[in-house]
């Protein structure tokens, strides 16, 4: 299994095979398109990225050549064969191995009994583990993957569990190694460690198709580069004719400019300071490093940025409801009062009673319950509310009328409140939980993706709302994956990065091109081009935002 | 208490837990793979029932176990597809499984024999035997070991003997070969067994089937070893005991012989004080009765230290995205 045997009889019309190809494959869940109709070639001995942002369909491509799927359009030809794979066992044969970004280990067993798991030689352990311990010395030796054979899986270190997991991939004699996500757990330094194994297989002739949202790990490593956006393939480039500014727009995208019109902005006093907010997820990963800023009256802060660059924490730690292990610091600020981040007057129906109106980013699972009526939807969160209850009771019929006049005011259609949320479209499901903190007139509303997956109607009623909530002097946080969004609607921008603001800049002073620096990590937007890759150093710079631009 | 007493009391230990440990070891098959079973109380109760109807009918203890496995491994099947198949909620199908058994045991019973659903009493033919070991007449006057050997080792049903190898085998099966490396994982993570390429399903199907195999065994053994013939409800709870057991031991097949022995000897001992007379007090007959279900509510709340269950128990595998 070398990539020795270049011409295999009968071919010899295509040159040199990919050791990967996929022609057209197509897959969706029920009305939820995840792929379509990608092509993506894979040179032999290459590191191929594929880069886009979460939910983009990258890990379903992945999962459909790894077996756990069912393409339902197009084809598969490994090394130059077509190739049906219907289970993970057809992948293995065809050398295929997968680095999942949840890694696949049964934590109490050892190293050497997760690497022979499947893999075994016979109905006897003892000989398949006499084997694995002379292949793992051997694999340790050519490729640093030290990991001890004996330990239990719970008892190494994440990046120690990865190097198992490759191992396992090695051993069952993988040439086509699949990493997905894999430094998202990993410390630099592990990360690091990672790339000099990656580059170390690639040396000895074996494929590796890594896949992030992490424009540095692809200019870092990688030969060349694919970007998908929404369930499709919009690019395959040379890494090295690329720029991370333009990998960044293409995994954003380019949209229409939706113009909105607005009047300048009339800043008032502020109503949210934030100061340092940190947070540390339950698996120990730092989510938030210190992000401050602040949002006056009358103003919308868009925060722009790839997914998962912390926004989600902190959409939802101002929410009140950070997730659960999470430990969080510094100040939240609101008209001046400090807000509790722990304990139980941090939770989300306090920072309501503060007003503080919340548009999750997530409404099928945050925002609405898909299986109660539209009526019931419209007053989750503020059902405490005296004008909703009669002594005991809730009044139903007071609930009733008012959603039934909000969501007239919101045009929702079909204009019935008693069908269940899930019967809506997206857009009006949006709708209903705009609707709903924004009639509430919160002094700030926290919104997150407000026009994710909505149709271009619903879109410009709500951007047409939320512009309306600043000119009543309202603060907004906007948080979106949509740069047009964000250029469109806000008055101050400020860039995600890694748990960190990179930077704010006004709307009217920047480009694309800049902010796509910026959510890249690169800060020193003057003096880099397009062309240069993104230098390390510039990772972790401590700078406070400072409105500069 | 003499040393015959005590050798007394062990024998009958030996074979009260026997049901116990067969029912805890096919327990640990299914839990060790990630199916939780608390039908094991109707499995046993079914195959009791067919045991010993086939077993009156023709008058072969043989046939009345084969007809047992069958009964008990009808149920397990039923488990698995609930469970397995249709990803269904695993208490809820082992306590439809107890009802079912319970249920059907009886009403069978009553059409077939109209006996109240009672088997008619088995007569020798239709029992187990009793097995002398080689040698037990000869060295039974040989003082200590004579009677160890006569009495306690010798002189118990095959099915006695059957459960007691199962335990070495099990753990033989678990820890070296690659159906218990397998199953262990498919208890712990699934996904690491289905990205190996191995199917969870199959797995868990084979692992549900052993433990309806064993279950069999051990209704076998209560109505045509232990007793003779079938009595309506006739397990009384051993199942729930014997999952109180496998939790005691950990899941782990060694500690399991040891978890059932306690349970036996604590129901030996009760039948052979009724009324323990402690000199100061007089124990009643219900408490000592009642005494292995005692253990099984302290087992239960935890007060012999932290168990930690195989991880994925209980919940079905669905492929994630």
């Amino acid at each position: 299994m070398t990539g020795g045997s270049e011409n295999v009889g009968g071919r010899s019309h295509e040159t040199a095979p990919y050791a990967i190809e996929l022609r057209g494959i197509s897959k969706s869940f029920g009305s939820v398109q995840a792929n379509k109709n990608i092509d993506l070639q894979v040179p032999r001995g290459s590191i191929h990225g594929i880069i886009g942002e979460n939910g983009a369909g990258k890990s379903t491509l992945m999962s459909i050549l790894y077996g756990f799927y069912k393409p339902d359009r197009g084809e598969i030809l490994v090394n130059g064969q077509k190739l049906t794979i219907s289970d993970s066992q057809t992948a293995i044969r065809a050398g295929i191995g997968m680095v999942f970004q949840h890694f696949k280990l049964v934590q109490n067993f050892t190293v050497l009994e997760n690497i022979i798991l499947g893999a075994e030689d016979g109905a006897l352990l003892r000989p398949s583990l006499a084997k694995a311990r002379g292949v793992l010395r051997d694999l340790a030796k050519e490729y640093q993957l030290n990991v001890e054979p004996d330990e239990l899986i719970e008892e190494l270190s994440v990046g120690h569990q990865q190097r198992v997991e490759i191992l396992k991939a090695l051993y069952r004699h993988a040439d086509i190694l699949i990493l997905d996500e894999p430094t998202g757990v990993l410390t630099p330094a592990e990360a690091d460690h990672l790339f000099r194994i990656l580059e170390g297989l690639k040396a000895e002739g074996k494929t590796i198709i890594l896949i992030t949202h992490k424009l540095r790990e692809i200019m870092d490593i990688t030969d060349n580069v694919s970007v998908m956006r929404r369930g499709e393939m919009v690019a395959s480039v040379k890494t090295a004719e690329t720029s991370p500014e333009e990998l960044a727009e293409l995994m954003v995208g380019r949209k229409v400019l939706l113009s909105v019109d607005k009047a300048v902005a009339q800043p008032g006093k502020p109503i949210l300071q934030v100061q340092d907010l940190r947070l540390v997820d339950d698996e120990g990963v730092e989510r938030l490093r210190g992000i401050s800023f602040e949002i006056r009256a009358g103003e919308i802060l868009g925060i722009a940025g790839v997914s998962g660059n912390g926004q989600t924490q902190l959409l939802e730690l101002l929410g009140g409801y950070p997730e659960k292990g999470s430990t969080v610091g510094g100040t939240i600020r609101m008209n001046g009062e400090e807000l509790d981040l722990t304990g139980t007057r941090s939770d989300a129906a306090t920072r309501r009673k503060r007003g503080i109106g919340h548009v999750p980013e997530d409404r099928q699972v945050e925002g609405l319950i898909m299986d109660f009526a539209a009526w019931e939807n419209v007053a989750f969160g503020y059902h405490h509310a005296p004008e909703f209850n009669r002594g005991m009771l809730m009044d139903n019929g007071a609930i009733r009328t008012d959603a039934d006049a909000k969501m007239e005011r919101f045009d929702v259609r079909p204009r019935n409140s008693n069908l269940a949320a899930r019967n809506f479209s997206g857009g009006n499901q949006q709708k209903i939980v705009v609707a709903r903190e924004i009639e509430r007139n919160p002094d700030l509303l926290l919104i997150g993706q407000p026009t994710r997956g909505v149709d271009i109607g619903a879109i410009e009623f709500i951007h047409k709302r939320i512009v309306e909530l600043r000119d009543a002097g309202k603060a907004v946080l906007l948080v979106s994956v949509e740069l047009e969004e964000i250029l469109s609607l806000s008055d101050r921008i400020a860039v995600m990065f890694d748990g960190r603001i990179m930077g704010e800049r006004l709307p009217g002073e920047t480009t694309t091109g800049e902010l796509g620096l910026l959510m890249a990590g690169i800060t020193d937007t003057q003096n880099h081009s397009a062309e240069e890759g993104i230098p390390p150093e510039t990772q972790h710079v401590d700078r406070l935002p400072g409105g500069e631009a | 208490m003499d040393f015959d007493t005590i050798i007394q009391i062990l024998d009958s230990a030996v074979r009260l837990m026997t049901p116990l440990l067969l029912a805890c070891l096919a327990g640990l098959y299914s839990e060790r793979s990630g199916v939780f079973d608390i039908g094991l109380e109707g499995k046993m109760l079914m195959a009791a029932f067919t045991a010993a109807a086939v077993a009156y009918a023709t008058g072969n203890p043989w046939l009345g176990l084969l007809a047992g496995i069958a009964g008990s491994t009808a149920l397990s099947l039923i488990h698995g597809l609930a469970s397995i198949t249709f990803m269904g909620n695993q208490l809820i199908s082992g306590v439809a499984i107890n009802f079912l058994a319970s249920g059907m045991t009886v009403l069978l019973g009553q059409k077939i024999f109209g006996l109240g659903g009672r088997t008619p009493s088995l007569t020798e033919g239709g029992r187990f035997g009793e097995i002398t070991l080689p040698f037990a007449d000869t060295i039974r006057e040989v003082p200590f070991i004579g009677p160890i050997y006569a009495e306690l080792l010798s002189g118990h049903t095959a099915l006695v003997y059957v459960a007691f190898a199962c335990v070495p085998l099990t753990w033989w099966i678990l820890s070296r070969t690659r159906f218990g490396l397998r199953l262990r994982a498919v208890g712990e993570n699934p996904a690491s067994v289905d990205t190996a390429g191995v199917s969870v399903t199959r797995l868990r199907f084979a692992a549900v089937a052993i433990c309806g195999v064993l279950c069999g065994l051990a209704g076998a053994y209560l109505a045509t070893g232990l007793s003779a013939g079938f009595v309506k409800e006739m397990t009384a709870g051993r199942g729930f005991i014997a999952l109180a057991a496998l939790i005691f031991a950990k899941w782990r097949p060694w500690s399991a012989l040891f978890a059932t022995f306690l349970f036996g000897l604590l129901e030996a001992i009760a039948n052979r004080y009724p009324n323990l007379d402690l000199g100061v007090v007089t124990i009643p007959s219900m408490f000592m009765n009642a005494l292995p279900y005692i253990l099984t509510v302290i087992i239960l709340a935890g007060f012999v230290g932290r168990a930690i269950p195989p991880r994925a128990g209980g919940e079905p595998y669905v492929k994630e995205r």
